[in-house]
């Protein structure tokens, strides 16, 4: 592959989109994909050949489009018409209205807040191209970023150039990620490694799902630049067997990206050689934590070891190892291609750039967004996500999945970044967020992630193993009422040695909803206290 | 003034009384400056109103130890648990992973040679779901752990007891000695 | 350990006094060297470290979080605080734990008297447990013709597991399960009696610290463990090397 083969291909792109009058899109990630989209899209492909249109219109299965509240959906491009909740049955609303014809039943405001206020990087081809062609990909300068580094850049300006946009890890721990792989860089050792890390276990959460099956290339781009900049040549994706499609469309592109030279030896022309393999996760949340996830693609029990050593200087097979997270990997390729100044001038003074989050629970639009970094929770659960459903009182927001807080209505306005999420005991985590109406009871919201982490625990260490049975246990006892004065003491002192003693981060992170439920809604747990002291 | 002292039983065996016995002549010692209340080495059968030293063994594991822990609780100043069983439920607390009815069905039905049949008499108190050390029901202000712990640990906390301070018996005893 | 192998020796600081360390040291070893009290279950010398107790946690200056000896490493300057009330709480609480997760019942184990996980609940002044026991159900494996695996005493040290893998070369024991629910298994999960990897060399029994494993036909008081032979083993196997 060359420059000039590179550029050819878009431009063939470029000349059959022309060709065509118009295009419908048709979201085929998992979302939609599980309310048939798949049908849709046949459905819609026979009617425009029966209208005799199938020549002029093209029609593609593509990525997400973030409303999955409303699916599946479609869009007819380029005017960004957009239709919800289509079916087999009233796919017509569609091919009868290609002209910018009359209003329908299922017409989708695409000019609403929940499309206009976010700002798209990560997600930027998602619901634009077809994940498994990788020559769309090409065609929105898909890597280019990869011929850049290769060729114009040392590793030490692509590490500077990562350092310089101030892109933080979007896995959990917000780590910077230019510092991460310089240290990847210096590591000594002939034999490197780079991983990404697409273990996705929140409750809730699903934006690494939708990037790998909306823009799969995006992360093999970024891998491959990594790999460059801390001088591997082998890389691993750790990916959960929960998400099937995902795994396919990553095969599928690993694929086409070796035939096209994109993956292999001589990548570009140059002495840089790069592979990539995929590895499946057995739905053990832990193997989210990066020591536990080596030991996964080792082949041994997937539980984390004490750090240090860190990865960086003894990782897969003790050889220096780089670990970043999907959504991490796809803001790689827009910083080489737009540079640094571009992404650092986006988002707030210390975490920069966009983050994907995951809006569930009782908000009107559910669904997958992206906004930069330091928008407000309200706008982003008002705005953004139309509020409560049912004309119901916001109560709190838990955000950082499990091992998250929960953050009650005062601090709404509160910009969010990394910082400000940690300073109110919740985390960014991976960027689920879940919203909780009045109807929420904080108790056994708690007592609901206490038992997700007692039962993802590996049982390595005893204070994540016996810590969080103990803590459900209590949590239990106040959800039936048994509850005394003496279980609350010992449930505070309980998640104190959990946060501060267990050994990896689910452990010690395990506790935050207790303890942020604690801190802005005690009175719910007195009260159920209180309710076993009237009955004696 | 002499202290009110009074011991009982729960769920035990009887051995860390016969541990307390086992002070032997140092019993005279303190004899002075006791007075024995309630016990099951003396005949009172009703439980005095105020007594400043209940020494307690065995574990939770009725409804009758539930109504008695709880009584002796709100008339005592100091309550000393004594021996394991007391603490961590010791042997009682064996029967704890398997449901009641199979236990007792087990004991005296299907092991029976004659006379199979589940008790069954008011007089007999019902069994807790789970056998509890004495601690998860009422506060308890002294531990002395073993099983039984031995006359020396006993004989110390006592007389620590008596000269006004609480006894520090980490050196002395623990689980199982 | 610098990058081309060689040992330096560093000066350190334990609880405000300086010692000298070498650079392949961990803190734990440095500090029983000079004899200074932490409490490990987990570690057992002539083992690989893994830090699962977290018994053994101390605090170095300049680090935000606590860290557990066993498994870092002496650094020139460093300062280590072995004990203080937060840390004695803390390991007094990992205890507690421990002994709520299954049924410890000391005055009826066969390792009453010589079990590390007694003395050391001694040893930290623990004379009752706060949080209630969880009373699980386990069985008992005595299909071995010589050992006995009785889960009800286990605390997941480990230290089976790898003694088995790392000096005997047999790996008949590993974790199974996850979280409260994790047990160690022999074979994958078959009676042990059936195991045709187990050399019977005994081992996991002697370098268990409990009274998990045991050996049959022993009285109580007879059935002490024997793991001194480990640092020896592990020593003249490098040095042949």
């Amino acid at each position: 592959m060359t420059l000039e083969e590179l550029q050819e291909i878009k431009a063939g792109e470029e000349l059959a989109r022309s060709q065509k009058k118009k295009s419908i899109h048709v979201c085929v990630a998992a979302g939609c994909m599980s309310q048939n989209a798949e049908a849709v899209l046949n459905t819609i492909e026979g009617q425009l050949k029966e209208k005799g249109l199938a020549k002029d219109i093209d029609v593609k299965g593509v990525g997400c489009m973030g409303l999955c509240a409303a699916g599946p959906l479609v869009s007819i491009e380029p005017e960004n018409r957009m239709f919800q909740e289509i079916n087999q049955a009233n796919a017509f609303l569609v091919t009868d209205n290609l002209e910018k014809g009359k209003k329908t039943t299922n017409d989708l405001a695409s000019d609403s807040p929940f499309f206009k206020r976010q700002y798209k990087i990560v997600t930027e081809n998602c619901g634009v191209i077809n994940p498994e062609r990788i020559e769309e990909y090409i065609a929105f300068d898909g890597y280019l970023g990869l011929y850049t580094v290769l060729h114009d850049l040392d590793q030490n300006e692509v590490v500077q150039n990562l350092i310089k946009s101030g892109l933080r890890g979007r896995g959990g721990g917000g780590y910077p990620t230019g510092l991460k792989w310089s240290t990847v860089a210096k590591a000594v050792g002939a034999k490197k490694y780079v991983i990404c890390n697409a273990d996705e276990g929140d409750p809730g959460a699903f934006m690494d799902r939708s990037v790998l099956e909306s823009d799969p290339h995006r992360i093999l781009e970024g891998m491959a630049i990594a790999a460059y900049a801390i001088g591997a040549d082998e890389g691993f994706i750790y990916v959960r067997a929960e998400y099937p499609l995902a795994i396919s469309r990553l095969k599928v592109a690993i694929k086409q990206a070796e035939r096209k030279g994109l993956l292999g030896n001589n990548i570009f022309g140059t002495t840089f050689n790069f592979t990539i393999s995929i590895r499946l996760g057995a739905g053990a949340f832990v193997c989210g934590e990066e020591t536990a996830l080596i030991a996964s693609i080792e082949g041994g029990r997937g539980t984390p070891r004490p750090r240090p050593p860190y990865p960086a200087e003894s990782g897969l097979w003790g050889k220096p190892t780089l670990i970043n997270n999907v959504e991490t990997f796809a803001n790689i390729a827009p910083i080489i291609r737009k540079g640094a100044e571009w992404y650092a001038s986006i988002g707030t003074e210390t975490s920069k750039g966009t983050k994907v989050f995951a809006l569930a629970g009782q908000v009107v639009n559910t669904g997958l967004i992206e906004v930069p970094m330091g928008m407000s929770l309200r706008e982003i659960i008002f705005d953004i996500g139309g509020g409560i459903p049912g004309g119901r009182k916001f109560k709190a927001v838990q955000t950082g999945g499990p091992s998250g807080g929960c953050i009650p209505e005062e601090f709404l306005d509160i910009k969010v970044d990394y910082e400000s999420l940690t300073k109110l005991g919740s985390i960014m985590g991976s960027g689920g967020m879940i919203v909780m109406d009045e109807n929420s009871n904080m108790v056994d919201v708690a007592r609901y992630f206490m038992e997700f982490c007692m039962s993802e625990s590996c049982g390595k260490c005893v204070p994540c193993r016996v810590g969080t049975a103990q803590i459900y246990d209590i949590l239990t006892k106040f959800a039936e009422r048994r509850a005394t004065e003496a279980d609350l003491t010992l449930l505070e002192e309980l998640c104190d040695v959990v946060r501060n003693t267990s050994l990896c981060g689910l452990g010690q992170s395990s506790p935050n909803p207790v303890l942020s439920t604690l801190k802005y809604f005690k009175h719910e747990y007195m009260e159920r206290i209180q309710a076993e002291v009237n009955q004696e | 003034m002499k202290a009110k002292i009074a011991t009982t039983w729960l769920d035990g065996c009887s051995g860390c009384h016969m541990s307390f016995l086992d002070i032997d002549e140092r019993l005279l010692a303190i004899a002075d400056r006791i007075e024995l209340v309630y016990s099951p080495l003396v005949d009172n059968k009703v439980f005095p109103d105020y007594v400043d030293v209940t020494i307690v063994e065995g574990a939770v594991a009725s409804v009758d130890d539930l109504a008695k822990i709880k009584k002796i609780r709100k008339h005592t100043k100091y309550l000393i648990a004594l021996g394991d069983c007391a603490i961590n439920a010791n042997v009682p607390s064996m029967r704890n992973p398997i449901p009641v009815q199979e236990i007792i069905n087990r004991a005296y039905v299907e092991n029976a040679f004659i006379h199979d049949v589940m008790p069954k008499h008011p007089a007999l108190p019902e069994l807790l779901a789970r056998v509890m050390p004495i601690h998860e029901v009422v506060p308890v202000d002294v531990f002395i752990p073993g099983c039984p712990p031995s006359n020396d640990t006993i004989f110390y906390a006592v007389a620590e007891l008596l000269d006004g301070r609480i006894p520090d018996l980490t050196s002395k005893t623990r689980f199982g000695a | 350990m610098t990058a081309n192998g060689q040992i330096k020796i560093f000066t350190l600081k334990i609880d405000g006094k300086d010692v000298s360390a070498r650079s392949d040291q961990t803190v734990l070893q440095v500090c029983r060297e000079n004899e200074y009290f932490i409490p490990t279950l987990c570690h057992l010398e002539g083992l690989s470290n893994i830090g699962a107790c977290r018994l053994c946690m101390v605090e170095v200056a300049g680090q935000r979080k606590l860290l557990p000896a066993c498994t870092t490493m002496v650094s020139e300057g460093m300062e280590v605080t072995t004990t203080n009330d937060k840390l004695a709480h803390y390991r007094k609480m990992t205890l507690e734990l421990i002994f709520s997760e299954r049924n410890h019942t000391c005055s009826v184990c066969v390792s009453n008297n010589h079990c590390e996980l007694q003395y050391l609940s001694q040893k930290l002044g623990i004379n009752h447990i706060r949080v209630p026991y969880r009373f699980p159900k386990f069985a008992v494996d005595a299909s071995h013709p010589y050992f006995i695996l009785d889960h009800n005493r286990c605390i997941l040290c480990t230290r089976c597991v790898r003694v088995c893998d790392e000096i005997e070369g047999a790996h008949v024991w590993d974790v199974s399960g996850r979280g409260i629910q994790a047990k160690v298994i022999t074979e994958l999960n078959q009676p042990w009696g059936s195991a045709d990897t187990c050399t019977q060399c005994g081992k996991c029994v002697n370098v268990c610290p409990v009274g998990a494993l045991s050996e049959k036909g022993r009285s109580v008081a007879e059935n002490t463990k024997r793991s001194g032979f480990l640092p020896y083993l592990t020593a003249r196997r490098k040095e042949k090397i």
